[in-house]
This record gives C-alpha cells, sequence and structure tokens, in this order.
C-alpha cells in the first residue's frame, strides 16, 4: 500500500505542484526567483561548500537524465566491465563531491551569523531533502552495486510509465535484491526525488529553473525601447502599437 | 548611421567642496531600506584615496570592465564561459567587507540607562546582524585625506608614480586633494548588461538610463564584478542587484535628478548627447592612446543637418534634437573639450565626464617656507601644479599627460580673462600668450566662465520631454488616427466574408 502511495500518487501530485507552483511564482512573484546567494555577506567559506555540491548535483543531474532518455546507449556503455566501473566511480565520485559540499554549506550557514540573519526555515528543509537525497544515493550504490545498469533497466521504464499516466508501480514494489539496505535506500531515494520536486515552487530551489542558458546565445548588449520611434512617424501605419514589446540592438 | 540620443552629465570638480549632500539626498530617496544601508549609488571619493569600495579601480584585484580582444573587446572578469564557470561562485566579487559593514547607534540606551558614575553611551551595532560591533571602516573613511597611510598612500593610481613624486604629494606644505563624486556612468558599452546571464540588466532606448530589472534578476552577481565603477550593487536582502536609476522618474517629469538637484556647489550638468551607436564596438576595441578621443568623436553635432536629419529618421524626437543642442554637456565635453571621462581604459564609454580640477594650482610654497600667491603670471602657470599631472591622466585620459595639459591651460586662461575683465591687471602680451597657448578666444573663455559660474537651473539641467503620453498612446491604443474609424475599435476593424 505505502509503494503505491509513494510511487504511485507521490508522483502526480509532486508534478502538479510543481508545475502550477512554478508557473504561478515565476509569473505572479516574479520578484521572489532569485538564487538569493549569500556570497555578498560570506565569500570563503562558501567556495569550497558550492563548487563541490554544485558542480557535483549539476552532473548527477545529467546523468539521471542521461539514463532516462537514452538508456539503451547506457546499457551498450556497460557492456565492457571497465567501462561500467568508469561510470559507477565518476558517478560516486560526483555524489561523494555533492555530500562534501552540501555539509560544509550546512555548517557555513549554522555558523555564520551573517548567513543566520538571511535564512529561513526552508532554507534548512531544502538540506534534509538533499541531504536525505544525496545520503540514499551514495549507500544505495554502496550496497547495491551498479547502478546506472539498474537505472536505465527498470528506473527509465518506471519513469516513463509514470509520464504516460500508466505507472507501473510494480516495477519498484517487486523489486528484490539479496540487500535489504539497498532496497530502502533505492525507495528512499525515488520517494525523496519526487518530494524535492514537489516542494521546488515554496524553496530557494526555483533557481534551478532559471539556469541562464539563453546566456550563450544572446547578444552581450541588450537595449529595449518602450515603444517604436520609427513607426510613430507613419501616417500609413494605423496600428502602430502592435510593436508592443520592440527590442532593437 | 545608427543615431540615438543619451543622457549624459558633466561633473565639475574645480566646483565640489565635499559635502556628501548628493550622496544624502540620493540615500534619503533610494537606499534607506533593509539590504540596501551599505549602498551608495552616489558616493563623494577623496582623491588620492582608495575610494569606495576599497580599491574598486584595481582591476587586478575586481576583473571589471573589458579588455582588448583582437578587433574587439571582452569582459576582463565576467562573460559567457567565465560567467557561466563561476556562476556558483564568484572569485572576482567585492564582498561586504570591501564596502563596509553598516551600522547604527543603540540610542534608546541613553535613555534607559540606569543612573551610575559612568556616562551611558549608545553602542554601534550592526545593521545586518544586529550585534554590537566594531566599526572598521565606512564610505568615506579616506575623507579630506584623513587615515592617509591606510587609505591614500594605497591609491591605485599612484603605480603611475614615481616614488619621489608620491613623496612629493604627501608632504604636508605641498599636500594636494580633490573630491571625486561618483554615480553610475550609464556607458555606452556598459559591462554590467554584458555580463547578465539573465539578461535582467538592460539600457533603455530613448535616453540611454541602464537599469536592473527586478524581476529578472536572479541574483548571479556577474554585474557586480563586471562593472568597473563598482556601481552595481548586490541587496543581501532581497537577493537581486540595484545600482543607480538616475532618477529616471524624476527625468520623465522633467526633473533633474536628486543628486544634482541637490548639489550645493551647483557642480553638476546634465544634459542630452546624440551618438552613433553603429560606432560602439570600434571605439571601445580602439588603441587605449586613442580611446578618449575616439569616444569623444562617437558623439555628434546636434547643430549638422546631416545629423538632424539621421536623427529624425531614427525616431529622435524634435524636442530631444532641440534639448542636444542646448545641452550643456556637449558644450564642456565637444565645444570646449575642457571635460573627460573617468578612467576610459575600462573602455565602458562612460557618459559622466569630469572637469579636472586646477585649484592646486593656485599657490605655491616657497623655499623659505611663506605661501607665495604671487608668481610672475600673478595666477601660477600650469606648469606649477602640485599634483603631478600623471596622477590625473591615471584618471581621467588614460595615462595621456597632454590631454589633460590641454585642459589645464584653457582653465588657466579662462581665469587669466575673467582677470583682465574684472581687475584688468593683466598686459596684452600675458594676456594673448595665455589665450594663445590654450588656443580659445575671449569669447569662449567668457562662456566658459558663464557657465561655470552663473548657470541658472535651467542652463545646468537641459531635459527633453520623455513623450510617455505618446508611449502611452501607443500601448494602448487609446487614440485615434488619421484613415481609422472611430474611437473603441482595439482591432483593424475588417470586413466578414
Amino acid at each position: 500500500m505505502l509503494d503505491y502511495l509513494l510511487f504511485g500518487a507521490l508522483p502526480y501530485v509532486a508534478l502538479a505542484v510543481f508545475l502550477i507552483g512554478s508557473i504561478y511564482r515565476y509569473t505572479k512573484k516574479g520578484f521572489q526567483v532569485s538564487s538569493l546567494s549569500s556570497q555578498f555577506l560570506e565569500g570563503r567559506k562558501l567556495f569550497f561548500g558550492s563548487q563541490f555540491f554544485h558542480w557535483g548535483i549539476v552532473m548527477l543531474f545529467f546523468g539521471h537524465l542521461i539514463g532516462f532518455l537514452i538508456p539503451n546507449a547506457v546499457v551498450a556503455w556497460n557492456g565492457s566491465p571497465v567501462r561500467l566501473l568508469v561510470l559507477e566511480f565518476t558517478a560516486f565520485g560526483f555524489a561523494i563531491s555533492s555530500l562534501i559540499g552540501l555539509l560544509l554549506l550546512i555548517k557555513r550557514r549554522a555558523t555564520t551569523k551573517r548567513i543566520q540573519m538571511v535564512s529561513n526555515y526552508m532554507d534548512y528543509v531544502v538540506y534534509l531533502v538533499l541531504f536525505v537525497q544525496i545520503a540514499s544515493g551514495i549507500l544505495m550504490a554502496y550496497y547495491g552495486r551498479w547502478g546506472s545498469n539498474w537505472f536505465a533497466s527498470v528506473m527509465t521504464p518506471y519513469l516513463r510509465s509514470v509520464f504516460a499516466f500508466n505507472p507501473n508501480v510494480d516495477l519498484i514494489a517487486q523489486l528484490s535484491t539479496s540487500n535489504t539496505m539497498a532496497l530502502l535506500m533505492v525507495k528512499t531515494h525515488i520517494a525523496s526525488a519526487f518530494l524535492i520536486i514537489g516542494i521546488i515552487p515554496f524553496t530557494r530551489f526555483v533557481h534551478f529553473l532559471v539556469a541562464p542558458f539563453d546566456y550563450i546565445w544572446r547578444k552581450y548588449q541588450l537595449v529595449i525601447w518602450n515603444w517604436n520611434h520609427k513607426e510613430i512617424r507613419t501616417s500609413r501605419n494605423y496600428f502602430p502599437g502592435k510593436s508592443r514589446d520592440f527590442k532593437n540592438n | 548611421m545608427n543615431i540615438r540620443s543619451q543622457i549624459a552629465m558633466v561633473f565639475h570638480l574645480d566646483k565640489c567642496i565635499g559635502c556628501h549632500t548628493c550622496s544624502v539626498a540620493c540615500k534619503n530617496i533610494w537606499t534607506d531600506r533593509k539590504g540596501a544601508e551599505y549602498m551608495w549609488w552616489n558616493n563623494v571619493e577623496t582623491k588620492p584615496g582608495t575610494g569606495y569600495p576599497t580599491k574598486w579601480e584595481d582591476q587586478d584585484i575586481y576583473q571589471g570592465g573589458w579588455k582588448k580582444d583582437g578587433d574587439s573587446v571582452s569582459l576582463k572578469g565576467a562573460g559567457k564561459l567565465k560567467g557561466l564557470k563561476n556562476i556558483f561562485h564568484n572569485p572576482n566579487m567585492p564582498v561586504l567587507d570591501d564596502y563596509y559593514e553598516p551600522w547604527a547607534y543603540r540610542y534608546q540606551d541613553l535613555f534607559d540607562a540606569p543612573e551610575g558614575d559612568d556616562q551611558p553611551i549608545g553602542r554601534a551595532v550592526s545593521l545586518i546582524t544586529g550585534e554590537p560591533i566594531e566599526i572598521q571602516s565606512g564610505p568615506n573613511w579616506d575623507d579630506d585625506l584623513s587615515g592617509t597611510p591606510d587609505y591614500a598612500r594605497q591609491d591605485v593610481n599612484f603605480k603611475h608614480l614615481s616614488q619621489a613624486e608620491q613623496e612629493a604629494m604627501f608632504q604636508l606644505e605641498k599636500m594636494t586633494f580633490h573630491y571625486l563624486p561618483r554615480i553610475c556612468n550609464h556607458c555606452l558599452n556598459p559591462a554590467c548588461v554584458a555580463s547578465c546571464p539573465s539578461g535582467a540588466l538592460y539600457k533603455r532606448g530613448e535616453d540611454g538610463v541602464v537599469l536592473i530589472n527586478q524581476e529578472r534578476c536572479r541574483a548571479w552577481r556577474m554585474c557586480v564584478t563586471a562593472c568597473p565603477y563598482k556601481k552595481s550593487y548586490y541587496n543581501w536582502n532581497t537577493g537581486k542587484s540595484e545600482k543607480c536609476v538616475l532618477c529616471y522618474p524624476r527625468l520623465e517629469s522633467g526633473q533633474p535628478p536628486a543628486c544634482m538637484h541637490s548639489c550645493v556647489g551647483r557642480i553638476r550638468y546634465l544634459g542630452v548627447m546624440l551618438y552613433d551607436a553603429d560606432r560602439i564596438q570600434a571605439v571601445a576595441s580602439c588603441d587605449e592612446s586613442e580611446i578618449v578621443d575616439r569616444h569623444m568623436d562617437i558623439y555628434l553635432n546636434p547643430n549638422d543637418p546631416a545629423v538632424i536629419k539621421a536623427a529624425r529618421e531614427n525616431g529622435i524626437a524634435d524636442s530631444t534634437i532641440k534639448a542636444a543642442q542646448n545641452s550643456p554637456v556637449y558644450k564642456f565635453v565637444k565645444e570646449w573639450k575642457i571635460a573627460l571621462p573617468l578612467h576610459p581604459e575600462f573602455r565602458t564609454l562612460p557618459n559622466l565626464f569630469y572637469v579636472p580640477p586646477l585649484l592646486p594650482a593656485m599657490a605655491s610654497v616657497s623655499a623659505d617656507g611663506t605661501y607665495d600667491t604671487v608668481s610672475e603670471h600673478l595666477l601660477a602657470g600650469v606648469e606649477k601644479l602640485r599634483v603631478p599631472i600623471r596622477y590625473l591622466s591615471s584618471l581621467f585620459t588614460a595615462g595621456n599627460d597632454d590631454k589633460v595639459m590641454d585642459v589645464f591651460k584653457k582653465l588657466h586662461a579662462v581665469r587669466v580673462s575673467r582677470r583682465d575683465t574684472t581687475v584688468k591687471d593683466v598686459t596684452d602680451k600675458q594676456l594673448n600668450t595665455v589665450m594663445n597657448e590654450a588656443s580659445i578666444d575671449v569669447d569662449t573663455a567668457n562662456a566658459i566662465f558663464r557657465l561655470t559660474s552663473l548657470a541658472t537651473f535651467e542652463e545646468r539641467f537641459v531635459i527633453p520631454a520623455a513623450h510617455r503620453e505618446e508611449a502611452i498612446e501607443m500601448l494602448e491604443n487609446t487614440g485615434d488616427y488619421k484613415g481609422s474609424t472611430g474611437f473603441g475599435f482595439k482591432e483593424k476593424p475588417a470586413r466578414g466574408l
């Protein structure tokens, strides 16, 4: 029963809250969408914490994404034991990196007076769920082994069934392994992942939704006109106000 | 030619008395809020000094501005690759302690203290943590050369001066300083805009004011690094960056910015400049030795019929062109060429120009220690400046001494010419020599004198109408146009099939 709640219902609750909440916050509360950087108040301790954590978590995110998008390629890559080991150790390394970073960040927030002035309860909730997420992932990898193969063959079909609105909960519920610890960690990891998605709109997690990828192809300089100066002078154009968001650079 | 209009400014440093009225006016209107206490969108520094934030001019530390990169320019400490790579921790960003920790005093303690033998005190408490602090520094801790060993001697511009020149500047009898009021330069090639990963910063097309969209700022903090003048500030409370808005709500209603309006020395001038936006990249990436000249050349003559025609074609309103023709900034910068940009080597093409201070040239200390105000020329020549020219050229002309000297000759000639007009004890030969060296005539000298000393409010601030009424019409379609079908149609009335 719990399995059905966690892997059948929770995903949809989380995704619905995530979608509605994020769109509402982005469109109606744009001023509150920020990474809330505290580097200005404390920069030195932030360096190792933030770098270790973010690079680790970003790599892990894309690793999971690749496993979800092209599971066959992952399985094929893992065909050779050496390549499997390389992949597993790399992923494990990034996980350790993000865990160390997270612990450094928690210590920084807990011990720096200036940072405490800009902290709220949700910051600590974020730390808690991130810790559960990363620690369960690491323990799972330690007890279970070869998670990349398992992700491609079990997790990807499950996630696809979730997105197809036909959740195949049995894939997760009937997982069997000799190691009960690994099983517990897998389930924790999945449930906690959906929890994180669900609380995105209520926490500083929103900043990863506005990651500035468009900066890569944007022009450096940005000039915005209030209205189209050139069109105002042509009497033939009866409705020049159409160019409402006229941008010219 | 792609002509745009730009609100530009001139600060006349000879007239600045360092009273900080501008800073206080700005603070009261814009930054008297939580998270913004430490921000001084307008601040006044004493030069030589380290300024605010400490050593802001030293781009080896802060990596602000642009650097020449082949035929173009690239951001020194930000940009697409460097910015995104450093997005999790920005190594070149100034932190609170590089500015100062804002504080208030516990005044209530003065009233609440129990009766005793000791004088009650109101302790300083941090405006960030609320805890008592030992005050380390403030926004103008180097005012009037106070704390010279810590501040003035660390001035970044000294790297161009010899040891002897530096020592000379700090001998009590030869000591010299001037004030440097600073606000955002609303640059033509703004590094802050280019550095913003989320595109929150932009330059307004109509008047060139550079703003931060508070709804789009995501606290990536790159603008703080990229601005070489450190005029973009991070609000630690809201998690958004903020900067000088040139009081655009005041500008749009025809009033000068609060810092300029309140200036008791009347050192500030504001007006429109027309410039050719197609030339920005070429000018910003030219050789350092010619950047001042090229920068001045980008501004166009608003009386030139070809410029007027091109400006109209580009949609610049006639009222704006008229304001450009009356612009006091155009006179100082282009006609008389006595105002210079601050640190042009940062390559952002700033729109705030400074008339460099001539005052220290007025007198010198003779060998026997007496204060000698009468030289052979009455007004000591510009060669007898106390302040090394090299120091000022490091501030205003990217190291070109001749350019500063040219300005000083003109400022000196104006003084001699006025002496001739009012006291009449200058010989014709003296007057002619000075005027020829400065290559100005008496009429120009009188015009400079007039705009410097007697200018009225309307002459100092020539602000074009913002034409918001037209903007609103265009946005809302409230008006009616020839050929349309009466009021009430939001869409073009179309005949059905």
